[in-house]
């Protein structure tokens, strides 16, 4: 192993490590708030946020404060949310399912919520921009639902959920191109399509809030039950025999995810690989062990939704282009490194 | 510790798996479970281990019924070792022997000085004290079993089983294995399919044929050429091996 590997052991490390990430995301929520089509300076960053805060009543113009404060903040905060979450939420069915390849997404989650959202967008069903989320939800759950009901319940095994997974997220899609083809014009095909691929265009304070009690709860959760997570490192029947309940944890945390994945992919729309990739990511650094592996994943995820937000406003000029096209093209290569460095050795 | 099995039943729809089992094994004995494949020793194994629950009957362990002992004080007592358990995780080996203290942690409880002690003299006791640190993943067979029952140890239980631990392991790692279970000073239920290892180490042994018991007793008295010729369908020469108790078992070609 490389020095990186011995160090991650130590409790000092992981703190190190969360203190860095976390000043890089200050850093990268404050560039958020002052790149884009109409640039604004750190500082008048600085006193937009403390202004809007009540803190101070710093005289800048109205336009900047508004920009900073109403739109790009806001916009920066749900982005490092979403990623926190998703990570979080990778690393949890990465450990549940004994898959390296589990995330959210496995469980057709985006997918239903794609069908709910598209139903409303293109069928008009409801009105306004309150029921698209509202769509998303409910089709998020309704995947749930229908793969719980395939896996037969929390109790069979893990590629029994994955296979469910698999056929939910075939069966959403197909409904959802169905709707998208027989039913949708060209505009409505492109604002799908847009959504589909995640957008945090739109996003104001109300979702932050709703949001950060969400990823909050559901982080406290996952941590209160690490230690049973670490248990299902050899399978199922090992963890049984280690003293935890199996099959109650199994329902409590794909129930959280399922909530977690939900509530963001309604928001934000479907991101895909930031679950896959912060999880591997973050193993590599700290080690594979969930009390010290759930904190880093919601750190480094969160860094990298800001990121890729703040690429994907300014890669194309005068164009944003999807959240995930970017997640994707900037998560493959750096997969690949983490692959590649860590296969096994002799 | 004492296991204590009554009337044991289970299955799996309406194919009976575990017939009527009833066994004793006394506190710091060691019971081996044999049988040809499929006659329900790793089923009896997780039922005399708390891991499934029997249709009818139950287990006792210490005196009292395990379907009454939540899961986690079950496993303060009782350790399980699988046959070949495997990861994908990139984990080391003090990582996996502290898994062992999990029934012994609350969710928030920080990691205490008898913590430390059970997993240092755990990895001490299977002769993995210098390999700490090193990847799960880079271990050979027989240090990966070591190491399972190293994380079995940590648990610090009164009674160990172990499903045929000594799978895919050459002859020297399975008698390194078997002494080292049998020298723990621990109650031991252990599957197994070499007869001549369960001769070897066990005080007793239970022969099981289609989920029923079909003997029970020492190994001189179990393992008998009519026994085996019914049970196994092979044609033995069963001669004593110059230790008082345990037969050596040699088998015929014709």
């Amino acid at each position: 192993m490389t020095d990186i590997g011995q160090m991650r052991g130590g409790s000092g490390w992981l703190a190190l490590f969360l203190a860095l990430v976390l000043g890089v995301l200050v850093l990268a929520v404050a560039l958020a708030a002052a790149i884009g089509d109409y640039g604004i300076g750190l500082g008048t960053v600085f006193a937009a946020v403390t202004n809007g805060l009540g803190l101070t009543h710093v005289d800048i113009p109205p336009i900047e404060q508004s920009v900073v404060w109403d739109l790009r903040l806001s916009r920066a905060l749900v982005a490092a949310l979403a990623g926190a979450g998703l990570a979080i939420c990778g690393a949890i069915l990465q450990a549940l399912l004994r898959n390296a390849l589990a995330e959210p997404f496995v469980l057709g989650v985006s997918a239903g919520a794609s069908t709910g959202a598209v139903a409303v967008i293109v069928l008009g069903i409801g009105a306004g921009g309150l029921s698209l989320s509202m769509g998303a939800f409910a089709g998020a759950f309704a995947a749930f639902a229908l793969v719980a009901l395939l896996s037969n319940g929390a109790t069979s095994g893990p590629n029994h959920t994955i296979l469910a997974g698999v056929a939910a997220s075939q069966l959403f899609n197909a409904l959802t191109s169905y709707i998208v083809t027989t039913s949708g014009n060209a505009q409505q095909a492109r604002d799908v399509m847009f959504w589909l691929l995640g957008s945090f265009g739109g996003v104001r304070w109300p979702d932050f809030q709703l949001l950060l009690v969400v990823v909050a709860l559901g982080l406290a959760i996952c941590l209160l039950m690490a230690r049973s997570l670490d248990a299902f490192t050899f399978g199922d029947e090992d963890a049984a025999a280690l003293g935890v309940p199996v099959g109650r944890i199994r329902l409590i945390l794909f129930a959280v995810t399922a909530m977690m994945t939900a509530t963001i992919v309604s928001m934000v729309g479907a991101i895909g690989f930031v679950g896959l990739v912060v999880p591997h990511a973050a193993r590599y650094v700290v080690g594979p062990m969930h009390m010290r592996l759930l904190p880093a994943c919601a750190a480094v995820g969160a860094v990298f939704l800001v990121l890729a937000d703040i690429a994907s406003r300014t890669v194309a000029a005068q164009q944003t282009v999807p959240i995930g096209v970017v997640t994707a093209l900037v998560g493959v290569p750096f997969f690949t490194l983490i692959l590649y460095r860590s296969r096994p050795k002799g | 510790m004492s296991v204590v099995a009554r009337n044991l039943v289970w299955g799996v729809r309406r194919r009976t798996i575990v017939q009527d089992v009833s066994l004793s094994v006394a506190e710091g004995e060691v019971l081996g479970l044999i049988g040809p494949n499929g006659s329900g020793k790793s089923s009896l194994l997780r039922l005399l281990a708390g891991l499934r629950r029997p249709a009818l009957g139950r287990v006792e362990i210490g005196g009292r019924d395990i379907a009454r002992v939540p899961r986690r004080m079950l496993a303060q007592q009782v350790a399980f070792v699988q046959q070949n358990a495997a990861t994908d995780t990139n984990v080391c080996v003090r990582d996996v022997v502290r898994l062992g203290r999990t029934p012994h942690r609350s969710a928030l409880s920080g990691w205490s000085a008898a913590d430390e002690a059970a997993v240092s003299a755990a990895l001490a006791r299977v002769d993995m004290s210098g390999h700490q640190a090193q990847p799960w993943q880079t271990l050979s067979g027989g240090e990966r079993q070591r190491v399972h029952i190293a994380r079995a140890l940590a648990q610090t239980p009164r009674v160990l089983f172990l499903d045929e631990p000594t799978n895919h392991l050459d002859i020297h790692h399975q008698i390194e294995i078997l002494r080292l279970m049998r020298d723990l000073d621990l109650t031991s239920i252990v599957a197994l399919h070499d007869l001549n290892l369960a001769a070897m180490f066990c005080d007793r042994i239970v022969v099981l044929q289609a989920g029923a018991v079909v003997a029970c007793g020492t190994p001189e008295e179990v393992l008998t050429p009519a026994l085996l010729r019914a049970v196994f369908r092979v044609e033995t020469e069963v001669t004593p091996s110059g230790r008082p108790g345990q037969p050596h078992i040699r088998f015929t070609a014709t």
